[in-house]
C-alpha cells in the first residue's frame, strides 16, 4: 500500500508453537487436557450463541486447541482444492466432461481466464465468487499449476463421428479458413492442441463446450482482452458453420497428451490481446 | 366524479345547474391543473441530474495539495474502503461504476477520481464536506444512503477534508456512471429528502467527554470511516439503521446481508475477554485467527480495508466493541436427533475432516478451525451454508498472500442441515439445530 502502514506480521505462528501437540491419540488428548475440558462442559457458557461464544471466549476455542494440529500439505495442490472439486484431480476434466480439463494447457490462457472469470468478462457467478478478490499474480500461480500437470487423456473422442458434409465444412476452415476467417490452425497449432503458452488447444472438449463458447463470443457474453480476435471469428462465422465445426473438433482424437506446441512459430493471421507480447502480425 | 357534467337532456337538474356545472368544472380543471403540476414535478426530480460537462478542474486550495495532508487522507481512505464500493471488478480504482443491489433497486457506486466532468474534479472542499456530513449532491439532490452517509457524518471534518485531498490527487479517470435503477418511489430526490428529514441525523457521535482515548477512537472508526454498521446493524423497511441505546451509533446487532447468503454477526461484546480481543484484532489485520476465517464480504473488507490500519486502531476498535454491552445470549438449543447429528458426521469424515481435521481443529494459517469457530454458532446459518455452499479463498493478506482454497459443495438440503447441525452440536458446541427449510431458503 501507498500509505507506508506498518503491516504486522501475524502472530499465528506463535500461538501454533505455544499449542501443546505432545500427546499422539486425539481423544486422549482431549480428556488429558482437564483444564481445558473443565471450562468446556459448562453448559451456560458453551449455549451461546455468537456473542457469548466470544465472551465465554476460549471455552470452545480451548477445545479446538486441546486437539492436536492438524497437518495441511503447503503445497499448490492443496490450495486448489477448491478447483479440483469441480474440475477433477490434477484438473484431468469431470467425469461427464463438461467441465472442462485444466491439466496441461497453456498457462498463460490459464491464467488469462481465470482474471476474466475473477472480473465477469467471461460470466460464471461460482468461478466469479471463488475467485473473488485474488491478485493477478496468484491467479498466474494456479495457472502454472494445472499448465504443469500431466494425466493421460481419454482417447476416446467426446463426441460421434459427424457425417461427410459436415466434416468437410469444417475441415476446410480448421485448414484453409475463408475470407474472412482465418484457419482454425494459423492460431491453434497444426494440431489444433494449442500453441504455448497463451493460444488453448480445440481438441478433446464437448460439443456443447464448444458451441457454448463460440455463441458466447459471437453475442458478446465471453470476452477477452482487447483486441478480441476470436470474437471477431465468431461473429464471423455462420450458425451452421459452428455446429460443423462443434461436431468435428468434439469427435477428433487428441494426440499426444494433448499437449499445446511451444510458440509461436508464424505471425499470427488477427491481433490478439490474449496473446499480447507475443503479436508478430 | 358525481359533479362532472353530463348531457341536460339526460338528467333532471335541481336549482341551479348552471352554478353546479361551472363549479364541477372548475374543481375538474383545478385538479387536472393541480396533477399536472405535481406531475412536472415529480418528472423533473425524475430526470437525470444536469451534466455538468463543461465543469472545469477545481483550484485546489494551498492545504489540499500539502502532502501531510494527503499522506493522511490515503490512511482515511483505506480505513473508509471507498475503494470497495468504488471500484468495478477488473476496472481502474476508484473510478467506478460498481453495480450494487439493494432492496430498493440497484444503485452504482460513481467514479471518485478527479475528472471534472464525470467524477469529482469540479468538487470544491465544501461540495465534498456537505456530501459525507449532509447527504447532499453537488446540485444539492439528496444522495442515496447507500453511499453510507450516515456514518461519514460522524467523521472528523479534517479527516473528510483529507480524503478530499487525497482523492483530489489520484489519477483522473474518464468513466461516467449509468444511472441508478432504483424503485421509482425509492430514488425520488422528493422520497430521498424524506428519508433524511425522518431517519438521519448529521453530526458527530455523541462521545462521552470523560471516556479513554482509545474508546474513543473505537468508537469513532467502528460508527464513522469504518461504517461497521452498513453491515451489522438491522435495518428497517425503510434501510434506516436503529441507534444504539445511548446514542452512540447504531446498534451493531448483527443480521442478513440483503441477498440473504451471509450473516454478519452482532459486534457488541465481541472480544469481551481479554485474551479474544487479541483474535479480533488477528482477524481484521490477517483475515484469520483461532476465531476462523473472514468470508464474504468480510473477506473484502479485511483485504480491501482493515489489514492495512494501525495496530493502535485495530486496537482501539477492539477495546470499544468488547467494552460494548452483548446482547441477550440464546438459550442453550435442543439437543438434535442423534440420527440427524450421525448423519452429519458421517458427511464430515467423509468431505471435511481431511482439511478441518478429526477434530475440526483446522489448520493454523491454511484451514480454519470450525470447533469454536463463532461463524459455526451464528444466530442465522446463511454465512455457514454459504461457506459450504460456495466455498471460497480466505482474504489475501500479508500475512497471508497465498491463502488456500474451500471448495465449493453442493449438498441436498437435508444433507447440508445434518452436517451444520453436527457441527453446531459437537466439540463442546450446543447451537440450534439447521433445518433442511433454513437451507432451501438461502437458494
Amino acid at each position: 500500500m501507498p500509505h507506508g502502514f506498518p503491516i504486522f506480521p501475524g502472530p499465528m505462528a506463535l500461538s501454533v508453537a505455544a499449542r501443546p501437540s505432545a500427546c499422539a491419540p486425539r481423544p486422549l488428548c482431549r480428556t488429558s487436557n482437564t483444564g481445558a475440558r473443565t471450562r468446556q462442559v459448562a453448559p451456560r457458557a458453551l449455549a451461546l450463541a455468537l456473542t457469548l461464544a466470544m465472551a465465554a471466549g476460549l471455552v470452545p476455542v480451548a477445545d479446538a486447541r486441546a486437539a492436536p494440529a492438524h497437518a495441511v500439505p503447503d503445497t499448490m495442490t492443496q490450495r486448489a482444492l477448491a478447483c479440483t472439486q469441480c474440475h477433477g484431480p490434477q484438473g484431468r476434466a469431470s467425469a461427464e466432461g463438461y467441465v472442462p480439463r485444466l491439466a496441461g494447457k497453456p498457462a498463460g490462457y490459464l491464467s488469462s481466464q481465470l482474471r476474466h472469470f475473477r472480473d465477469g468478462r467471461r460470466p460464471h457467478g461460482a468461478m466469479a465468487r471463488l475467485l473473488q478478490g485474488l491478485p493477478d499474480a496468484y491467479l498466474a500461480e494456479f495457472g502454472a499449476h494445472f499448465a504443469a500437470q500431466r494425466v493421460p487423456v481419454p482417447t476416446r473422442p467426446a463426441g460421434p463421428t459427424p457425417d461427410a458434409a459436415t466434416t468437410e465444412r469444417a475441415t476446410a476452415l480448421v485448414r484453409q479458413g475463408r475470407p474472412g476467417v482465418p484457419a482454425c490452425a494459423a492460431c491453434h497449432g497444426d494440431r489444433l492442441t494449442g500453441v504455448a503458452p497463451s493460444v488453448p488447444g480445440l481438441l478433446g472438449l464437448p460439443r456443447d463446450y464448444l458451441v457454448a463458447q463460440l455463441g458466447g463470443w459471437r453475442e458478446g457474453v465471453r470476452r477477452a482482452d482487447a483486441p478480441d480476435c476470436m470474437a471477431q471469428v465468431a461473429r464471423a462465422l455462420a450458425p451452421e458453420e459452428v455446429t460443423a465445426l462443434a461436431d468435428w473438433l468434439a469427435a477428433q482424437p487428441v494426440p499426444d497428451g494433448g499437449l499445446p506446441d511451444e510458440g509461436p512459430r508464424r505471425p499470427w493471421p488477427l491481433a490478439c490481446g490474449g496473446v499480447a507480447g507475443e503479436v508478430a502480425r | 366524479m358525481s359533479g362532472l357534467p353530463q348531457t341536460p337532456s339526460t338528467r333532471h337538474r335541481p336549482s341551479g345547474p348552471a352554478s353546479r356545472t361551472v363549479k364541477a368544472v372548475v374543481a375538474g380543471l383545478g385538479l387536472v391543473l393541480a396533477l399536472s403540476v405535481l406531475g412536472a414535478w415529480w418528472a423533473a426530480g425524475m430526470a437525470p441530474a444536469p451534466q455538468a460537462a463543461s465543469a472545469p478542474r477545481v483550484a485546489l486550495p494551498a492545504w489540499a495539495i500539502d502532502p501531510a495532508v494527503v499522506a493522511r487522507g490515503a490512511r482515511v481512505a483505506t480505513q473508509a474502503h471507498c475503494a470497495g464500493c468504488h471500484t468495478a471488478p477488473g476496472g481502474l480504482a476508484l473510478a467506478g461504476p460498481r453495480r450494487i443491489d439493494t432492496p430498493f433497486g440497484a444503485v452504482q457506486a460513481g467514479n471518485l477520481t478527479p475528472d471534472p466532468a464525470t467524477g469529482l474534479g469540479a468538487w470544491t472542499p465544501e461540495d465534498f464536506r456537505r456530501a459525507l456530513q449532509h447527504g447532499r449532491g453537488r446540485d444539492g439532490r439528496a444522495l442515496v444512503p447507500a453511499f453510507p452517509y450516515p456514518h461519514y457524518t460522524r467523521m472528523a471534518e479534517a479527516d473528510i477534508d483529507a480524503l478530499y485531498a487525497w482523492l483530489q490527487a489520484q489519477p483522473a479517470v474518464v468513466q461516467a456512471r449509468p444511472p441508478h435503477e432504483l424503485r421509482p418511489w425509492a430514488g425520488h430526490p422528493w422520497s430521498l429528502a424524506l428519508w433524511q428529514t425522518l431517519f438521519f441525523r448529521p453530526g458527530p457521535l455523541p462521545l462521552p467527554a470523560d471516556a479513554p482515548a482509545d474508546w474513543r477512537r473505537g468508537a469513532q472508526l467502528v460508527h464513522g470511516e469504518g461504517h461497521c454498521g452498513a453491515c451489522h446493524a438491522p435495518r428497517n423497511a425503510f434501510g434506516a439503521s436503529r441507534q444504539a441505546d445511548d446514542g452512540v451509533g447504531e446498534a451493531l446487532d448483527g443480521t442478513l446481508s440483503p441477498d440473504g447468503r451471509t450473516y454478519a454477526p452482532p459486534l457488541p461484546g465481541f472480544g469481551a475477554a481479554g485474551v479474544d480481543r487479541q483474535a479480533l484484532v488477528e482477524l481484521l489485520r490477517t483475515g484469520q485467527s483461532a476465531w476462523g476465517t473472514a468470508h464474504g464480504p468480510m473477506g473484502d473488507v479485511v483485504q480491501g480495508s482493515t489489514q492495512h490500519w494501525p495496530e493502535a486502531d485495530l486496537q482501539a476498535v477492539a477495546a470499544y466493541l468488547a467494552s460494548r454491552p452483548a446482547p441477550k445470549p440464546l438459550p442453550a438449543a435442543a439437543r438434535a436427533p442423534e440420527a440427524v447429528v450421525s448423519a452429519g458426521r458421517a458427511i464430515y469424515e467423509r468431505q471435511c475432516a481431511e482439511c478441518h481435521g478429526e477434530s475440526g481443529q483446522g489448520a493454523p494459517g491454511r484451514v480454519p478451525p470450525l470447533a469454536g469457530n463463532p461463524t459455526v454458532l451464528h444466530p442465522d446459518p446463511g454465512t455457514l451454508i454459504d461457506a459450504v455452499r460456495h466455498g471460497g479463498f480466505a482474504p489475501v493478506t500479508a500475512a497471508h498472500p497465498r491463502p488456500f482454497g474451500m471448495p465449493p459443495t453442493e449438498l441436498d438440503a437435508s444433507d447440508m442441515a445434518a452436517l451444520l447441525t453436527m457441527l453446531r452440536q459437537s466439540w463442546g458446541h450446543t447451537g440450534e439445530a439447521v433445518t433442511p427449510m433454513q437451507v432451501l431458503r438461502t437458494r
